[in-house]
């Protein structure tokens, strides 16, 4: 605990360190100048120079994905602070642990309409978990270490640290605060045991269970994935994945149904519509599972454990709910199943898993392949052959291709796979991937994108020739701005609204211009040498995989449809104008 | 003296005891929030209302506790039970948020408001309104030869029926401060 006298700039440094801190994402400017002469001045803290703010968060999310640490952005005020907003609101959505301070005008010139100002607190109020502005230099410690841990107690989220000009400057003492404890915001960890062993008697007498865990299992870290897996063998029921939970059950286990939502497998929502017993756990019903809600699985009953309570009964009426943490709450499962005499009704088990065998013969992801054009799905396929006995991590953009690469690429761990699942951000891959390649510098890391996506947060490129990151970005190249032109496709009579990407530039100059090697593929027979090309390549790697132009995702719950009722192909096209309910949902 | 609808609470339709015409399943819950008394807070917990569509029918806030620095905001909310129950775990989650008790279910409690009442008029019209006044113990705090000011506490079902009588008889002007509700018997919300 080492207290002293020092300016409001060396102790953001101090506390940042403190807390374990070493790298961050940012941007200098006015407000954050004397932040930056500390930084310049020392050489434990590492600063990334991104190219635009919105690139330091997503690079912050990606760090904080990647390792279950905090990602921590510093950032300018005013256009600084309000570029954050998207990454904000999307670690808000994805429940990323972000700290992200922003530099202020001095206190004496807050709210007189300065340079550079912006009541960054007040924009940033729905969009974080939560946000401070310092007053005096006495709070600035005790904040930044308030700070972490409300980003990580409880549901993580992203907080905003508010500076101004004049408390960095100003000299004060520094107090570690690290492991200090919030007064009031203390969330449950631990799950009621009651309903625990409710749960528990309720999957045992299941003849048809269900396991639906989702990115609340990655956020409580490796073990609860371990312990997912485990409790999965242990009972021999079958599991699904959300988007944002893939790699916390291996994907190659048979027991394994596939991700369920509205790109998901046939038999994972067949399973979810079919089940007698649902075990919701660390997922939140998004309507991008559940489809119509007054149709979603009618007959089963539901068991939710969730960290946070007001994820429970929002959406949709639970039996069993349970606060708590995934990781505590399976070790207790774990114990009270081992406990119980009471065993599975073998016989019905088995029934249920050829009921699921026969979904599968469905072969939903299949597709027509081609010998002219590269099939998106192809692509994919190849990439992943070539790619998983490698220590790889995945970031995506959004849209088709991550669709796609959800469906293609096979995750059996945690923290490998990245992508922006709750508010679906454009231009989440790229800086992401910067901060994974931070994270991991001798891993392969490859952002699968689409050619609409990538031009949202191009300009990282220079971020990545900077720091030599041999990052390879995967682009399937179709272009169009795919997901939306396959929803004008299907319920807009194919009035393709500008979703044609116009003027795209050359692909491989643009690589060559930020220094980095640029391959491209157009036939099918190339697919292979370029992949092997990308992985063997030691520098950044862009790929243009031009694709197919007008091939759609499937399955597909069409928007206002019921959960089982999946579209599982061209042939099986949505027909007609779909309702007014269905019309309205994005 | 005139009897006011105090169906109020649960009402499954029919008249608020704000007067407001309320939909079959929708329920009427006097909230209370302990929070610290930080800048912010105030705009958090109505951000927080307005960001997720749920009603404010009304809400005062002061500080309760100078030393701890705490502050009371009473809200008074109206929605389903499933969104009674999501306005509570959501102000629940709130970082500066220490307590939040739903008096309407946790039991019996006093609900008080306070008003100022403006009328104006001559003759029969102003002896009747001081007249009434009298009778619903409200205090004139402000006299001219045309106009009176009233000033008035208690339920607001009381509040109501006194500015219904009020209407005809030369309102001009109502300035209200919301409910505050605290429970009643030892328990200390």
């Amino acid at each position: 605990m080492a207290d002293g006298e020092m300016t409001g700039a060396e102790m953001v440094i101090k506390a940042l360190l403190d807390q374990g801190v070493d790298v961050i994402f940012g941007y200098p400017g006015g407000a954050v100048l004397p932040i930056y002469d500390a930084l310049f001045q020392q050489n434990s803290l590492r600063h990334i120079l991104v190219r635009h703010e919105a690139g330091a968060v997503h690079a912050a999310e990606g760090y904080a994905r990647s390792t279950g640490k905090v990602g921590v952005v510093l950032v300018t005020s005013g256009p600084g602070a309000t570029n954050c907003v998207t990454g904000l609101t999307d670690a808000l959505m994805d429940s990323i642990p972000v700290v992200c301070l922003t530099g202020q005008v001095p206190t004496h010139l807050i709210g007189n309409d300065a340079f550079q100002e912006a009541d960054t607190v007040g924009i940033t109020r729905p969009c974080t978990k939560h946000n401070y502005l310092i007053k005096h230099i006495d709070d600035l410690s005790r904040i930044i270490h308030e700070a972490f841990y409300v980003a990580k107690a409880g549901r993580p989220g992203p907080v905003v640290v508010d500076i101004p000009k004049d408390i960095v400057i100003n000299e004060g003492v520094y107090k570690n605060h690290a492991g200090a404890v919030h007064r009031s915001y203390q969330p449950t960890v631990k799950g009621d045991p009651t309903h625990i062993q409710q749960a528990v008697e309720l999957l045992a007498s299941a003849k048809r269970p269900i396991i639906y865990a989702g990115g609340g299992v990655i956020n409580s870290g490796p073990a609860a994935s371990q312990l997912l897996t485990n409790f999965a063998q242990m009972t021999g029921y079958p599991v699904t994945l959300t988007v944002m939970g893939l790699g916390a059950y291996p994907a190659s286990d048979p027991q394994f149904l596939g991700m369920l939502g509205m790109h998901g497998t046939y038999e994972a929502n067949m399973a979810m519509a079919e089940c007698d017993v649902m075990l919701a756990i660390g997922s939140r019903f998004d309507d991008r599972i559940t489809g119509r809600l007054d149709a979603f699985s009618q007959g089963s009953k539901k068991i939710h454990v969730d960290i946070d309570p007001s994820s429970i009964n929002k959406n949709v009426h639970v039996d069993v709910p349970i606060v708590g943490d995934v990781g505590y709450v399976l070790e207790d499962m774990t114990k009270f199943w081992k406990s119980k005499l009471r065993r599975p009704d073998a016989g019905a088990i088995d029934a249920w898993w050829k009921q699921i065998d026969k979904w599968r013969k469905k072969n939903s992801l299949a597709y027509k392949n081609s010998k002219k054009l590269i099939k998106p799905q192809y692509a994919l396929e190849r990439l992943y052959a070539q790619i998983k006995e490698r220590d790889v991590y995945i970031t995506t953009e959004v849209g088709q291709h991550q669709m796609w690469a959800a469906q293609f690429l096979k995750f059996e761990k945690p923290n490998h796979w990245m992508t922006s699942g709750g508010l679906g951000t454009m231009g989440y891959g790229l800086p992401a991937a910067v901060g994974v390649q931070i994270a991991h510098p001798d891993a392969l890391v490859i952002d699968v994108a689409g050619e609409a996506s990538i031009m949202m947060n191009i300009q990282e490129m220079s971020t990545i020739a900077q720091y030599r990151l041999p990052v390879k970005v995967f682009i399937l190249n179709n272009g169009y701005m795919g997901m939306v032109r396959q929803w004008q496709e299907f319920f807009h009579g194919g009035r393709y609204s500008e979703t044609y990407m116009d003027s795209l530039p050359d692909f491989v100059k643009l690589a060559e211009s930020f220094g980095a090697k640029g391959l491209r593929a157009t036939k099918p027979e190339e697919v292979d040498d370029v992949i092997a090309e990308m992985i063997e390549t030691e520098t950044a790697v862009i790929v243009d995989m031009v694709v197919d132009p007008e091939e759609n995702v499937y399955p597909m719950i069409p928007a206002g449809a019921a959960h089982y009722e999946m579209k599982l192909g061209a042939g099986d096209a949505v027909d007609g104008q779909p309702t007014e309910d269905g019309m309205v949902l994005v | 003296m005139v009897q006011a609808k105090v169906s109020a609470r649960r009402t499954k339709g029919g008249r608020s005891a704000q007067g407001e015409v309320v939909e079959f399943g929708v329920e009427s819950h006097t909230i209370a929030v302990i929070v610290d008394n930080e800048a912010g807070v105030l705009a958090r917990v109505i951000g927080l209302f307005s960001g997720r569509g749920y009603n404010i029918d009304s809400l005062t806030v002061a500080e309760v506790d100078v030393a701890d620095h705490l502050s009371r905001i009473t809200v008074v909310t109206s929605g389903t039970p499933m969104i009674i129950e999501q306005i509570k775990a959501q102000l629940n989650r709130l970082v500066p948020v220490h307590k939040v008790t739903d008096l309407t279910t946790e039991g019996p409690h006093v609900e008080r408001e306070l008003a100022l009442i403006k009328v104006t008029g001559s003759g029969e019209k102003r002896v009747e309104s001081l007249r009434i006044a009298e009778i619903f113990r409200a205090r004139v705090v402000d006299s001219t030869n045309n106009s009176f000011v009233f000033e008035m506490t208690g339920a607001p079902s009381k509040i109501y029926a006194f500015i219904n009588l009020m209407v005809p008889l030369g309102l001009v002007d109502v300035s209200r401060t919301g409910v505050v509700a605290i429970s009643r018997g030892a328990e200390p919300f």
